[in-house]
């Protein structure tokens, strides 16, 4: 059988959005199919329909020469279809073993399972302990949880969404290595990224999508990274500017910081100590789990930490809440749009006051000026482009990146002496990225000091100054960006966590 | 063996009877909240349990069926329960309140009637020999059959919550909505069947109190065991087994009052029967003290509003 | 297939229709139950809405009307605070006891001296006994992380035991027959909350409660205070960030219901029911609940709300006199009222769509 997968004419609409249109490509037995776009391009929801999470509107799929429209993921399974999503299904107060067994249509009695378990996992490099609660397990391991859980099932297609996004540099290579093998024994994989560099490593044919229809099939080994880039973006991609700025004396000043975690299979803080200096970008790179969210909270004010370990321009702020530190000039926006950044249900007006009350004349001996806040809300509107019919619309209601530029856009306009930023552009959209990133290396331009948190190591690499990673709650020392190879980094964020090569 | 006036094994004797009823409750709501809901209404239920269950016991003479109308009764009132909060997505805390005030509401209504009547007996079961053993036959071998199928049933649910397949989709389900949902597991299916497993328990519980404990039907005669049962359930960490410790040591209490108005010691009655309510906020502030700092045993989902958005 | 389609933008239409929607849902269910008792439907329905309001008897029942609805506003006012926050204060029946006893203790203490310091030093005991009893949960909450909602309603239980011990022991009239019970506040002088206007049922209890009403109005909707409370309830964690302090948080909801509550306990052991006994307490604490979710948990809703289930109350007493109705068939009207309001609540949120889904 030449093709395993073939899709024609897959389409698919939500209220106000045509998520796919009309898309079609095929994936042969043991070939890695890379599926191309940006955020918002149509790439989740293609292969949820592939898995049976989602009904198509319209179109057909034909899997080993079979029509295949599976009613939930137990047909997919059934039809021999895995898939890894981005966001891990995994119950974290259960182990190893029970969290596979959920994921299996007749789980074998637990000890078999455990001891198939030992076997598969170190059989493709991913060793596991099938008694270990997954809460205590990093990022990595319980992607290793899942892919084991596919393997489990001997499947012929085996979809990866954005697997790369929680691994380092050198886990990814072991990722690779285990995928190599598993395409060598015939199984397909169907490998969604928007990472260029790796796709081309990787894959040997790709499907590009763009505003949910298919725009490119090829070869990703035959075109250069910026080829695809175009491809998927549809025009000329803008580089940010950076221009040259000089640095200021230093505004922020972090010594021995240490926190408990926040939850009960959250990371603790470690001694974090780093200084940074006005007008300067700190990019603080690390991969999901390993203390941003911690560090972000501690910064802010939302968790004080003991005396002299955050001073602000010389002045202790360690016991300081987070409108005590607005009112100083130390603004933060959370990774959590929802639920964090913003309150869902509420106006954009009501979420402008959120934060701006310190720096803004939004309160009057404690009465709120709603007049005032609409005002504000609407500027930050206006200066950073989010679409949106108007300020009384309620958060929830924007698209993901229109309502990150107006979270971060609320900050920046506070003008902020130093602003710190967890994951800017995670799941945004291309255009909404770049008007942040640019906005925030303005903000830095205009003497600002800028943190900013990200798991994105190419975003980091195009703003940052220094470049510091954060591994297990711990930070390494800050180094300067310029002439860190990728490899360094890798090493800086932690290495391989126990991962080791796949045997052949 | 009397201590300070007080007959102890008797004590222990009269408190599983006494203990039954919340044990009932707490086991049926542990399982209830082990799916993440947290179900307030358990009062409501073992109202609306007590007057079915006494209302079928007198109309047809027969004490086991009273049993399983009083089941029946909890169980439906969990299902309006679960209509609401899973189907409905309405606020958990809201309405397990609405539900305990109709609960008592509806009871007194079915309740008139029934007044100062009395049920049909249910006799202790008889062991032979065995309920002549000094000291354990009293203990162990003289009570009635819902007291010990009230121990068959924590015994049964720790089994399938930790060893069945059923179990940890049930445990799942309670721990991530979202991460079962998406291995297609029914999340709402399973906490519909969990709930009315909850409702059929905490109705028999009431049933047994009206039936045996007392027994009578009187308005608000559960007098806040239902929400004991939810006490229970946080200080027994969410384990069967300890459930039966919490609900044996609240029983203990309760018969530990009545022994000692009995034996003439001359504490105000009123002051008396504030110790059961007020053991249970000590408990629970010694079990959340020590929670604090270190590991949360409640299911992660408990009390979140689920909604499948795929 | 009925599924549920989350709004955008929570709806306007559905935030005030709601409760609409429910009464008059409640009532085509109340009917229906009232027949299944025998008893006629609309019938039954007009002795409950109609009749205290416009019939024959109606202006001793208008007068009742407030007397009933007074401690309902005021403490669900309270409660509605909390309520927003995410704070649970089910304890608010043990906190109104509580405000009746300090109280009533004070006036029992200097009887029979008269003087005009006695009314308001009841109003500030009244207040400060139930925030003091609301405080015990608040503290275990910000100490301990115990649930409010446990603790408050265990002790509502101690309350009423308390309440009964108080009944028949310390606070026992030495004059009253060997009856259980205080003396009657309202033959004292200097303690009797009594009516303000003849025949309408206004007292400063009524009072209080049209002032709390305006009180949490502006706080809730005019205030950052208000504001960052309705944070806390919908997003915990933007609460935090928008520099919500957890603990002050939970010490003023449930302080605020407390004092609210045993206010109403005061106003309502000093007037209208007049004694300390051990059925002082008729369960306006629980009540109050309904009516803050019936007002939608904002000021003037609950104005409204707790008219209405004043008039349940009243309606309720008609219709035991001249229909036969038990009282226990209201409780469950309003236990349905409840229900309804839930059920329709999802509306808010969510748009209702029946469809099959393309295969």
């Amino acid at each position: 059988m030449s093709e395993l997968l073939k899709i024609e004419g897959l389409t698919k609409a939500y209220p106000g959005v045509v998520a796919n249109d009309g898309v079609g490509f095929s994936v042969r037995p043991g070939e890695v199919h890379a599926l191309l776009g940006e955020n918002g391009a149509g790439k989740s929801t293609l292969v949820k329909m592939i898995y049976g999470l989602v009904k198509p509107d319209a179109g057909s799929m034909q899997f080993a020469g079979q029509p295949f429209a599976p009613a939930d993921p137990r047909a997919a399974r059934a039809a021999g279809v895995a898939m890894v999503f981005q966001h891990f299904s995994l119950f974290e107060a259960l182990n190893v073993a029970e969290n596979v067994a959920l994921g299996m249509e007749t789980p074998p009695p637990m000890r078999q399972l455990a001891a198939r378990i030992r076997e598969i996992s170190t059989a493709y490099g991913l060793p596991l302990d099938p008694m270990r609660l997954v809460g205590d397990l990093s990022a990595g391991e319980r992607q290793r949880v899942e892919i084991v859980r596919c393997l489990l099932q001997d499947p012929k297609l085996l979809i990866m969404d954005e697997p790369t996004s929680v691994l380092t540099p050198q886990e990814v290579e072991i990722l690779f290595h285990t995928l190599r093998k598993l395409s060598s024994e015939g199984t397909a994989i169907l490998y969604i990224s928007h990472k260029l560099e790796e796709i081309r490593a990787l894959c040997d044919g790709a499907t590009i999508l763009r505003g949910g229809k298919v725009v490119a099939s090829c070869d990703p080994r035959e075109k250069t990274a910026r080829e695809l880039a175009e491809l998927m973006v549809g025009a000329e991609l803008k580089v940010t500017d950076r221009a040259e700025r000089r640095l200021g004396d230093v505004v922020l000043s972090v010594r021995e910081l240490s926190l408990a975690p926040m939850s009960q299979f959250g990371p603790s803080l470690k001694g974090v100590s780093f200084d940074l200096r006005a007008g300067e970008v700190l990019g603080i790179g690390g991969v999901a789990g390993n203390g941003q969210e911690e560090l972000l909270a501690t910064l802010s004010g939302e968790r004080p930490s003991a005396a002299a370990t955050v001073m602000l321009n010389g002045m202790d702020i360690s016991g300081l809440g987070p409108n005590g530190r607005r009112a100083k000039g130390l603004l933060a926006a959370p990774e959590e749009r929802l639920g964090h950044a913003a309150v869902p249900a509420m106006s954009l007006t009501e979420n402008a006051i959120l934060t701006g009350t310190m720096r803004k004349p939004l309160t009057r001996h404690g009465f709120v000026d709603q007049g005032a806040a609409r005002r504000f809300a609407e500027e930050t509107i206006a200066a950073f482009d989010v679409r949106t019919p108007g300020a009384h619309v309620a958060a929830r209601a924007l698209s993901g990146g229109n309502l990150q530029k107006f979270v971060i856009g609320r900050e920046v306009l506070q003008a902020p002496s130093v602003l710190v930023v967890n994951q800017p552009t995670w799941g945004v959209d291309a255009a909404a990225a770049a008007a942040i990133r640019q906005a925030l290396l303005d903000l830095a331009a205009q003497g600002a000091a800028v943190i900013a948190i990200s798991q994105d190591l190419d975003e980091l690499m195009e703003i940052s100054d220094r470049f510091a990673a954060l591994n297990e709650g711990r930070l390494s020392a800050p180094r300067p960006m310029q002439g860190l190879t990728l490899e360094e980094i890798g090493l800086m964020l932690g290495g391989a966590h126990g991962m080791q090569e796949a045997q052949p | 063996m009397i201590v300070g006036g007080i007959d102890v094994i008797t004590l222990t004797a009269t408190l599983m009877g006494a203990s039954t009823p919340v044990l009932l409750a707490a086991t049926g709501e542990l399982v209830a909240e082990k799916s993440g809901v947290l179900n307030l209404g358990v009062e409501g239920m073992m109202i609306i349990g007590a007057v079915a269950g006494f209302a079928a016991a007198v109309t047809t003479g027969n004490p086991v069926l009273g049993f399983v109308a009083g089941a029946l009764a909890g169980a439906l009132l969990a299902t309006l329960f679960a209509a609401l909060t899973q189907l409905l997505l309405s606020n958990q805390v809201a309405t397990g309140l609405a539900l305990t005030l109709f609960g008592l509401g509806l009871s007194a209504l079915i309740g008139k009637g029934y007044e100062g009547v009395r049920p049909p007996g249910t006799p202790k079961l008889d062991f032979g020999p065995l309920s002549d053993i000094p000291v354990l036959g009293r203990i162990l071998f003289s009570h009635d059959w819902v007291v010990y199928l009230s121990l068959l049933l924590v015994a049964l649910v720790w089994f399938v919550l930790r060893f069945t397949r059923a179990g940890l989709i049930l445990r799942a389900v309670g721990e991530s909505h979202d991460a079962a949902h998406a291995l297609g597991y029914r999340v709402v299916a399973v906490r519909f069947a969990a709930l009315a497993f909850g409702g059929a328990l905490a109705g028999l519980g009431g049933a047994y109190l009206s039936l045996v404990r007392v027994p009578q039907w009187t308005e608000g005669m559960t007098a806040g065991a239902g929400w004991i049962a939810l006490a229970i359930v946080v200080f027994a960490s969410w384990r069967p087994w300890r459930v039966l410790l919490g609900a044996y040591l609240f029983g203990g209490i309760t018969a530990l009052q009545l022994q000692l108005q009995a034996a003439g010691y001359a504490i105000p009655v009123h002051i008396l029967s504030m110790a059961p309510y007020l053991v249970t906020i000590v408990v629970l502030v010694i079990l959340s003290a020590i929670h604090r700092h270190g590991v949360q045993a409640a299911p992660a989902c408990l009390g979140k509003p689920f909604h499948a958005s795929s | 297939m009925i599924t549920l389609v989350r709004r955008p933008t929570p709806s306007k239409l559905w935030t005030y229709a709601t409760p609409l929607v429910a009464v008059i849902a409640t009532m085509i269910a109340g009917g229906l139950l009232f027949s299944l008792l025998g008893k006629h439907p609309v019938e039954a329905i007009r002795v409950i809405f109609w009749e205290p309001l416009f019939g024959a008897n109606a202006s001793y029942f208008r007068g009742q009307l407030l007397v009933k609805a007074g401690p309902l506003i005021l403490i669900a006012a309270g409660l509605a605070v909390g309520f927003r926050a995410g704070i649970w204060n089910i304890g608010a029946e043990g906190q109104y006891i509580m405000g009746a006893l300090f109280a009533a203790w004070l006036a029992l203490r200097i009887y029979p001296a008269e003087s005009h310091w006695l009314f308001p030093a009841m109003i500030v005991l009244g207040a400060l006994g139930g925030l003091l009893w609301a405080l015990i949960p608040a503290l275990l909450r910000v100490f301990f992380g115990t649930s409010e909602i446990l603790v408050s309603l265990m002790l509502v239980y101690v309350a009423e035991n308390l309440l009964a011990y108080m009944a028949f022991g310390p606070m026992k009239n030495p004059e009253g027959y060997g009856f259980p019970g205080s003396r009657n506040l309202q033959d004292y002088p200097s303690a009797y909350n009594h009516e303000l206007i003849a025949g309408t049922g206004m007292h400063w209890g009524v009072v209080a409660a049209l002032v709390a009403v305006i009180f949490t109005y502006v706080l809730m909707h005019r205030h950052i205070m208000g504001f960052r409370i309705r944070v806390a309830g919908e997003a915990p964690k933007a609460a935090r960030f928008a520099g919500v302090m957890p603990a002050r948080l939970v010490i003023f909801c449930l302080g605020l219901g407390g004092a609210f509550a045993g206010l109403a306990g005061m106003f309502e052991v000093a007037g209208p029911s007049g004694q300390i006994t051990d059925s002082f307490n008729v369960g306006y604490g629980f009540t109050a609940i309904i009516v803050a979710f019936l007002g939608r948990l904002h000021p003037l809703g609950i104005l409204l709300a707790g008219l209405l289930m004043a008039l349940t109350y009243i309606g309720g007493d008609m219709a035991q006199l001249t229909l036969g109705l038990p009282s226990a068939a209201i409780q469950v009207f309003q236990g349905m009222l409840l229900f309804f309001l839930l059920a329709f609540d999802v509306l808010t949120n969510f748009r209702i769509r029946i469809g099959r889904a393309i295969a």
